[in-house]
């Protein structure tokens, strides 16, 4: 038996043994919802052989007209209960998604993810991320009311008899019990907005722990009769939520963003340095994918903590990319931390595109700007551009034109996802552009 | 098959019926030359298996003379009656273990097998168990303080892996090689990773089971030949 066999016997017999009734097939379409397609217990030997056939063309961006029939195939390695389901008895198997012939679909997310990290994975590097998960709790998910917070806490308060801290005590556990470990856990700036930061594991993981993430904190509020949101800028005036990644690099030996000369904390080594040169220059044109919605350009404003310029820096929080202090000793924990991401992006998306444009910075030698030191959150754009520091792109708008132009996010993505997402995030904008808010009529009604 | 050598030349006839039941080949010798002396070498012996209740001075010099010969002979067994149990002291290097008489065919059963096991001849248990850890090989489960542990594939393989030799220490590159040793996206970290994995898995209570030995790697608790 190969170790795929083994693997696959491994699932065969778990869900014998722990009576498994269901087993919910987990994929991601391409702006990152998650989609499932639920077998019994007797299909699965079927579903790991042959795959499950479906119809691509019915789920939204998965697939043109002329190449409807597409196979899922679930990956062993990902076999996990859901802890939360009626006493335990469904389980979930992340799939790949094949065409009939049986090669890699390309507009399938994990593909396109998996396929970048193998070429990195061929050239000795493996990518790790660890992300910082904001969100916030709601009283309930009506959209016709104003979002009302379900505690009025703030940053590290310790609220021990809320119902958000019990519904987030219980989302731990869950995550734990499912193999998703926790760096760290609070409550965030503002009310009923939450943070819970998981641990660095390899990028595909990592992706999908996202998307388990996601599901998770959701029916675990849902289950109380709440509402929990990954919007990245859900309520005016309050600082929104994004998703911060601590990313490095790690050959057979180690940490390749660790210096080897034993520089200082905050140092990087040159493949470190090359790879943030790379995500500075990129980092305009992969914007589209790492913040996806027209909301998500409202996060990325000054004043509210999340990034407006492309810049990098040691100690100061505005910056896009900042090198944490790490402890000497703990090489492994040398990293960049890449601060404009939301968590409403499609994790496999953004993770491919980020790889890529701090490969691209190894590979091209590209020199790293100078620090900025400054707070950028208290300069006026004429400051900020006499130094020669570039903005993020202010609207999706804008960063899909620059996305339009990059052949980096082109050639990470392929030309399947790559045209499908323009056309799907252009139509978003336009849809945008056609309403008129509440802004609007407050201010022009009146007067005009 | 292997066969067990019996002492004296006449063993107790509860013992061969045991034997034969279990379905273990055995031969009664009267000297120690008789299991491994030169004529003797073509033979596999399973161990011994002595009785010292008759004529206890001539089984503990079987013994001796089975201990200090070229070929190795184990496990050896000591079967002794409640009364002599003194005699056990300061003999210690003479036996692996013993079973007092009349023995229960039972627990003669599982000493046997888990001397064998010990020594590498058995059959592989079904159950791999480190104090509140159980992990069953033959349907992949596993258990800690009585509740399952729901595993990955490699998170099984590892948690086995490890729970297989308490106390011992693998590097990360032994254990990628010897727990992987195919594809995986992680480099060195991968094992790192694993185990915080397995950790969150286990809980709190149970965690530190697994302990990072620092700059080398990683053990599951202590081992039990030093406690």
């Amino acid at each position: 038996m190969d170790e795929v066999q083994r693997e696959q016997e491994y699932v065969l017999r778990s869900v014998e043994e722990r009576n498994v009734k269901l087993i919910r097939l987990w994929f991601t379409d391409v702006v990152g919802q998650l989609k499932s397609v639920a077998i019994s217990p007797v299909e699965l030997e079927t579903a790991f052989s042959e795959g499950i056939h479906f119809d691509g063309s019915a789920i939204d961006g998965f697939s043109r007209i002329q190449e409807s029939d597409v196979l899922a195939k679930p990956d062993p390695s990902t076999f996990e209960l859901l802890p939360w389901t009626d006493s335990g008895t469904t389980a979930r198997m992340f799939c790949d998604i094949h065409l009939p012939g049986g090669e890699p679909f390309e507009g399938d997310p994990r593909n396109v993810l998996r396929r970048n990290l193998r070429s990195a994975h061929d050239r000795g590097l493996d990518f790790m991320v660890a992300p910082e998960m904001e969100f916030f709790y709601f009283a309930d998910g009506d959209p016709s009311k104003p979002p009302t917070p379900l505690d009025s806490g703030s940053y590290f308060d310790l609220t021990t008899s809320d119902v958000a801290s019990d519904l987030r005590r219980r989302t731990l556990s869950v995550l734990e019990a499912m193999g998703i470990p926790i760096e760290y856990s609070f409550h965030e700036d503002a009310p009923s907005q939450h943070e819970i930061d998981l641990r660095y594991t390899d990028a595909l993981t990592m992706a999908d722990q996202i998307m388990t993430f996601r599901l998770v904190v959701r029916e675990l509020a849902m289950e109380q009769g709440r509402f929990a949101s990954f919007m990245p800028k859900p309520i005016e005036g309050l600082q929104g939520s994004g998703m911060h990644l601590h990313l490095s690099l790690f050959d057979e030996i180690g940490n390749t963003f660790h210096p080897s000369d034993g520089a200082g904390p905050q140092e990087l080594s040159p493949t470190g340095q090359k790879f943030m040169a790379g995500l500075l220059h990129h980092a305009r044109e992969i914007t589209a994918v790492t913040n996806q919605l027209v909301n998500s350009y409202k996060r990325l404003v000054v004043g509210y903590e999340a990034p407006a310029w492309v810049s990098w820096a040691r100690n100061n929080r505005s910056a896009l990319i900042r090198v944490p202090v790490t402890k000497p000793e703990k090489t492994s924990s040398t990293r960049i931390e890449f601060r404009s991401p939301d968590p409403a992006c499609n994790p496999y998306l953004a993770f491919a595109v980020i790889l890529a444009a701090g490969q691209a910075g190894i590979d091209g030698d590209y020199e790293l700007p100078a620090e900025t030191a400054q707070n950028l959150f208290e300069m006026t754009v004429e400051e900020a551009e006499s130094m020669g520091v570039k903005p993020l792109p202010r609207s999706l708008a804008e960063a899909l034109d620059e996305m339009e132009n990059s052949k980096l996010v082109f050639d990470a993505l392929g030309e399947h996802i790559f045209e499908w997402f323009m056309r799907n995030k252009r139509a978003e904008w336009s849809s945008y552009k056609l309403h008129v808010s509440r802004w609007e009529m407050e201010r022009y009604l009146p007067s005009w | 098959m292997t066969t067990f050598a019996l002492f004296p030349s006449n063993p107790p006839p509860e013992l061969v019926r045991f034997l034969d039941l279990e379905g273990h080949p055995w031969k009664a010798v009267d000297e120690a030359t008789k299991v491994i002396g030169a004529k003797e070498i073509e033979t596999e012996w399973s161990g011994a298996i002595v009785d010292v209740n008759n004529d206890a001075e001539s089984a503990w010099k079987f013994c001796r003379d089975l201990r200090s010969g070229d070929v190795i002979v184990e496990p050896l067994l000591v079967l002794i009656g409640g009364g002599q149990l003194d005699e056990l002291t300061s003999r210690g290097d003479l036996f692996d273990d013993f079973i007092i008489t009349p023995f229960h065919p039972q627990e003669l059963s599982a000493r046997i097998q888990h001397l064998l096991w010990r020594v590498g001849k058995g059959v592989r248990p079904e159950l791999i168990s480190y104090g509140q850890l159980s992990l069953n090989i033959e349907n992949y489960q596993a258990e800690i303080g009585g509740r399952h542990l729901d595993l990955t594939f490699m998170e099984y393989e590892l948690l086995r892996f490890l729970a297989e030799s308490p106390g011992q220490v693998f590097t990360r590159e032994v254990l990628l090689s010897q727990v992987w040793g195919y594809e995986y996206f992680g480099g060195a970290r991968t094992v790192d990773v694993h185990i915080r994995r397995l950790r969150a898995k286990m809980g709190e209570e149970h965690a530190s089971m697994i302990s990072t030995v620092r700059g080398v790697g990683y053990k599951l608790g202590q081992s039990r030949r030093n406690s």
